[in-house]
């Protein structure tokens, strides 16, 4: 007896509904990456879950290359945090309105 | 049936990583103080990490550990020390009827895609693994025998991946180091 598909997709989709909360409430550009890792995880349990149960290695690889895509957009992100508090003393993002034109 | 498979090895495993991860995921979103939701990230990182083990993706989860929760989380917490936002910070508060919406809409979009999977999905159970030229799929190896199989997609991206990661760590450089020039012209 062992656990069938849908428990992980949900469990999935649970975790991807509360980074989509995350990122529409909060309004700290950290906060909002930390809610945008929330969801990059949940889709990577459920590609997990998908490759273990229909018997597909592909599930993992593509696992791998998220996690990649995920330290980079990190490492991107941050760095474009710091210069922005470089120059203003606010990080809430309603007030960081400077593209909008 | 349902509580036949909870009881199960597997689904005692999932139900325990399951629970923490909801949890501490729910404190991600709405703990006021950056680190305190930083330190709930590492919690529900190592959840998933443990999900990832009760389905066989070993090494997996222990890049999810070594990366997410080790190498990223870092990242996180220096940055959130660097520019001293540890404590709650009254401009991060909540707006009204925005915040209700914005859970309202995000509870409604989650139980649309879950009501879909439950009912447009058949209970799919987990099927014996077939080893991959010999190794444990999942493994060190049984990655490996995957990922560097030229006759499969992936070799080609992966080698792209690292130039990637190049992009990234000279994009961080270039945005978050020093530039003399530029702020001498400024000033």
């Amino acid at each position: 007896m062992s656990v069938p598909l849908h428990f992980y997709i949900v469990l999935s989709m649970i975790l991807f509904s509360l980074g989509i909360a995350g990122v529409t409430t909060r309004r700290n550009p950290i906060l909002i990456f930390m809610s945008i890792e929330l969801m990059l995880n949940a889709v990577n349990l459920s590609l997990i879950a998908f490759g273990r149960y229909l018997g597909d290695a592909g599930g993992q690889m593509l696992t791998i290359f998220v996690m990649a895509v995920a330290a980079a957009e990190v490492s991107v992100g941050l760095g474009i945090l710091i210069a922005i508090f470089r120059t203003k003393d606010n990080v809430d993002v309603d007030v960081l309105n400077g593209l909008k034109g | 049936m349902t509580l036949q498979a909870i009881l199960s090895g597997q689904g005692l495993m999932f139900l325990f990583f399951a629970v923490a991860a909801v949890a501490s995921g729910l404190l991600v979103v709405i703990l006021q103080n950056p680190l305190r939701a930083a330190l709930s990230l590492v919690i529900n990182l190592f959840s998933v990490a443990g999900l990832y083990l009760s389905l066989n993706a070993y090494f997996l989860a222990t890049v999810q550990v070594i990366v997410y929760a080790g190498a990223i989380m870092v990242l996180f917490l220096f940055v959130i020390m660097l520019l001293n936002m540890g404590q709650a910070n009254l401009n991060t508060s909540y707006r009204g009827i925005r915040t209700i919406l914005a859970f309202a809409s995000a509870v409604g979009l989650g139980g649309l895609m879950s009501a879909v999977v439950i009912k447009g999905v058949a209970p799919l159970m987990l099927p014996a693994e077939t080893m991959i030229g010999g190794a444990t799929p999942g493994s060190v190896e049984g990655v490996g025998k995957v990922l560097y199989n030229p006759s499969l997609p992936w070799l080609f991206a992966f080698e792209w991946t690292s130039f990637l990661l190049l992009v990234a760590v000279i994009g961080a450089v270039v945005l978050a180091g020093k530039r003399q020039t530029s702020q001498e012209g400024k000033a």
